[in-house]
């Protein structure tokens, strides 16, 4: 398992290399990538600063992936999440999840997301041409997460 | 004595990012924000109002009947919107 917290952008291709290429009993590799967006709530977003709970962050995505990797039989899984000042199409955060087979890698990938969105410590603050503001959570977030209880 | 931290717009609104604060023993969290609220003006709006906030008990995810030790770190903080 690596998770960083990093204010420096990172190579997703790199990265998912060195995750796939550890063993040659991997054979599936799923990845998310999330990147800042131009437009949200109507108004145009010039950029965002990322905060974290230093500590927290860490254990807390930590902890997800421990979950993820105790539900579905996973080989390994990268946690990467930016902090600080980002831009519209900079990257925020890389997931990715390595398994035998596809199903357990999408499934595990799209989980540590959801929970990673309503669980780890980051909050975002925009720059828009109508002021600073800080991002609200959303219900449909809480309700991705919620998903994975019923099954 | 307790470490408090506060963190992002709760942070902003409070004007301060933590304190250290001496607490009863076996205190909860929603007792806490309760004695926090008493000191009025833009606490009181923000533990006692409408305001969704989430708990952090020694950097762990903690519900409000959470019991608080000397000695532990307690943060408050909006939901999260990090990803």
């Amino acid at each position: 398992m690596t998770i960083r917290v990093q204010t420096e952008d990172f190579d997703a291709g790199a990265e998912i290399n060195r995750l796939r290429l550890q063993r040659p009993d991997i054979g599936a590799v799923a990845a998310f990538i999330g990147q800042v967006r131009d437009l949200n709530q109507g108004d145009a977003v010039a950029g965002m600063t990322l905060e974290h709970y230093p500590g927290m962050t860490e254990k807390a995505l930590e902890a997800i992936v421990q979950q993820a990797s105790n539900r579905w039989d996973i080989m390994d899984a990268l946690v990467i999440h930016r902090i600080g000042s980002l831009k519209p199409s900079d990257q925020i955060v890389l997931v990715a999840v390595a398994g035998a087979h596809r199903g357990e890698a999408f499934h595990a990938c799209e989980f540590i997301m959801d929970y990673l969105k309503t669980e780890a410590p980051f909050w975002k603050k925009e720059q828009t041409t109508n002021g600073e503001r800080w991002v609200d959570a959303r219900a449909s977030d809480d309700a991705a997460r919620a998903r994975w209880h019923k099954a | 004595m307790i470490r408090l931290l506060y963190f992002a717009r709760l942070r902003e609104a409070l004007g301060s990012a933590g304190e250290e604060l001496a607490v009863a023993g076996g205190i909860t969290v929603e007792a806490l924000m309760q004695q926090l609220a008493a000191r009025g003006g833009v606490w009181a709006e923000e533990f006692a109002g409408d305001k969704s906030l989430r708990a952090a008990v020694n950097q762990t995810l903690a519900p409000v009947t959470a019991e608080i030790r000397d000695g532990d770190e307690v943060a408050f903080f909006p939901p999260v919107t990090g990803g």
